[in-house]
């Protein structure tokens, strides 16, 4: 069986980022850029499956412009046995991303296609207040401490960003609808029959959860927990080999570091210099959209992002008395 | 690829609407309430798709919840008794074909997550998720980055555009009971040519639903959270109680879920429930940025938590710094009944 893994470059989450002088988006001009983390993630738990046995080869997988090489090579150095870059410049949303890796799922056939999915923001108080990175496929958010200490202070209410298909929670969907194949979203486990070719997720719906099974191949997007990830661990292992079944990591927005350190699959390799320079020889293959039949649409367009209405400054009070005499005498709410 | 300009006043909107038990859920007529926003002449369809009696029942209750429907189209059929992305994909692809519409709204919860973009890439677009505000007809604001930013995203793509929107953000207007001065045409729709390819792929098993006596945490005009702070499931219970006296919903942080203390389904925030109760109270929550994505639009926050330096304190308009376990009791002891 062979893997596919989406990994997508982005600005290293350590780096202080700068918002250009004329506020059209982030200076990327040399500026560290680096493996979006959960693409490692993902990147790792394919590494391991093939380790394991399952898996005859790993393919990585990076769309963008002509420097997402680098990010590519770097997959490669980890383990990655060869590399596929769908050139394209200018953001790309959910449904061209869809249309994309629809496509190289019918190119290449893999047995399991995982993405690491999470929106990458990085802020720098002090500097900017608040920064977006163009986002194409997937990338993290890495939030500063400040920041989830609550005492944020936007700078700059107002600069374009290049990207919205942070949270939205639709490539998943919209592949499974391209591939006409069935979908468990949200799930929080996910039980594999290869017997009868089935699947069945556990599903979080709204007052509950749902049941369902699905014939494989299917696409499932996972919820983030630590138990979702326990019991897709126990039960992805050594079950697929002769259909396709692709599993989206969802992780949401606003995961702090602490929270990513709970939601590791597992600690991603670093690559050995050996492994590096053996990285450099081993093939990467370039696709056009045009030559994977695939129109890039690019139909919203971010006008504006402001800050959103300020709460105004609350009391403290001192004792339960004084709280039960506010709420029914200041707010009249009981 | 054609920019379609819509220069045309004539809006028809599509509602995909979620019904139980012979109703409409509250969430799907608050997409019709933004389906009003998008123009002045809009002829709104709500869409309703499922099995049996409770489907007529509910088409009925579509038919008068509302002033603007103009038509409810019923799609009834053993493949749509249980709301299944395939065959309701499927379905708006069809209708959409037939019909046309300039927008297909869905309500943000997971049933319009579920179906909504599967249905875009179907029919080729972009869909736009969460709105909080329709601007004009092709311009929606949205929330970003854990709702600590909000972006304004213009459609220039074509027809139809395609949106699930917060339904907090349109709230239903309270409308005298059985207002049958204007009840909508039902129709049903044509499903002979209802292709099968992705249907049946997939089958509904079960739900498990947690029945409880209490309001909806989405629609309780309270709502009493409890985090990390309250140590156990047990300790939970106090929390029950005093809701009960509040006549309030139990919500819970993402921590408190973790640690198992409550089902999954009462968590507030980025990754669970958004709510927007007249008071929210929190108790032993921290107040993470996801975790206030959730009820930042609460009209009055009231947080308890013995850490002075709470991150929660922020955002609350009564705060309390003082160990919930006296705290609670003393609520529950000096609290008024509630009306």
């Amino acid at each position: 069986m062979k893997i596919m893994v989406a990994i997508k470059r982005v600005v290293d989450y350590a780096v202080k980022i700068r918002v250009k002088s004329d506020k059209t988006g982030v200076e990327t001009q040399n500026v560290k850029m680096s493996m979006n983390p959960f693409c490692e993630i993902a990147l790792e738990e394919a590494l391991r499956i093939k380790e394991s046995g399952l898996a005859s080869e790993v393919v990585a997988v990076t769309m963008g412009p002509a420097q997402s090489v680098d990010t590519l090579r770097t997959g490669l150095a980890m383990g990655a046995d060869r590399g596929i870059h769908v050139e394209s410049t200018g953001a790309l949303y959910p449904l061209s991303v869809a249309k994309l890796l629809k496509a190289l799922v019918e190119v290449e056939k893999p047995g399991l296609l995982i993405l690491g999915k999470q929106v990458f923001l990085n802020a720098s108080i002090r500097e900017v207040g608040f920064v977006f990175l163009p986002v194409k496929l997937h990338c993290i958010v890495a939030w500063r401490l400040r920041i989830l200490c609550g005492s944020v202070t936007f700078c700059h209410s107002r600069f374009p960003v290049k990207a919205i298909d942070d949270d939205c929670n639709q490539t998943g969907q919209m592949v499974a609808g391209l591939l006409g194949w069935p979908q468990g979203t949200f799930a929080s486990k996910v039980v594999l029959d290869k017997e009868n070719r089935v699947a069945t997720v556990e599903r979080e719906v709204d007052g509950g959860l749902e049941t369902l099974s699905l014939d494989l191949p299917a696409v499932i997007t996972l919820i983030e927990s630590p138990n979702t990830l326990s019991n897709i661990r126990c039960n992805v292992q050594g079950v697929y080999d002769s259909y396709t079944i692709l599993i989206l990591l969802i992780f949401k927005i606003g995961t702090d570091k602490a929270e990513c350190t709970d939601l590791r699959l597992n600690h991603p390799r670093y690559a050995t210099l050996p492994n590096i320079m053996k990285a450099k020889s081993k093939v990467i293959k370039k696709f056009t959209p045009q030559e994977l039949n695939v129109e890039i649409q690019s139909d919203l367009e971010v006008v504006q992002v402001t800050e959103p209405p300020k709460r105004k400054a609350g009391v403290m009070v001192s004792s339960v008395d004084e709280l039960i005499d506010k709420l029914k005498n200041e707010a009249h709410i009981i | 690829m054609q920019k379609a300009v819509q220069l045309s006043s004539l809006a028809s909107t599509l509602v995909l609407a979620e019904h139980e038990a012979g109703f409409i859920k509250a969430a799907s007529v608050s997409a019709v309430v933004a389906a009003n926003s998008v123009s002045k002449d809009n002829s709104i369809s709500v869409l309703l798709a499922g099995s049996g009696p409770s489907l007529q029942e509910a088409a009925a209750h579509a038919a008068s919840c509302h002033p603007s429907v103009s038509q409810v189209l019923v799609a009834d059929s053993e493949k749509f008794t249980y709301p299944l992305a395939e065959p309701w994909a499927k379905l708006v692809h069809l209708v959409q074909q037939r019909g046309g519409y300039s927008h297909i709204i869905a309500p943000s919860g997971s049933f319009g997550k579920n179906i909504l973009p599967r249905a875009a890439a179907l029919l080729g677009v972009s869909p736009v998720t969460d709105v909080i505000e329709i601007l004009e007809s092709n311009l929606f604001i949205r929330p970003i980055y854990a709702g600590n930013a909000l972006c304004t995203v213009r459609n220039t793509g074509v027809d139809p555009c395609m949106m699930t929107i917060r339904s907090i953000s349109f709230p239903v207007p309270p409308t005298s009971a059985n207002s049958k001065s204007n009840v909508s045409p039902i129709s049903q729709v044509d499903l002979s040519t209802f292709s099968e390819d992705s249907v049946g792929k997939s089958r509904y098993v079960k739900q498990t639903s947690q029945n409880t006596e209490r309001p909806d945490l989405g629609n309780a005009r309270v709502v009493v959270t409890g985090g990390r702070g309250l140590k156990s499931a047990e300790n939970f219970k106090m929390l029950e109680k005093l809701a009960e006296k509040l006549g309030a919903a139990v919500g819970a942080t993402r921590a408190a879920v973790d640690q198992g203390f409550v089902p999954n389904d009462l968590q507030v925030g980025q990754t669970g429930k958004i709510v927007a109760p007249e008071l929210y109270m929190a108790f032993g929550v921290s107040g993470a940025i996801q975790h206030l994505a959730g009820m930042r639009d609460s009209k009055v926050i009231v947080a308890v938590n013995k850490d002075a330096d709470a991150p929660i304190f922020q955002v609350a308009d009564y705060g309390l710094v003082g160990d919930l376990f006296e705290v609670i009791p003393e609520l529950l002891e000096k609290l008024p009944e509630k009306k």
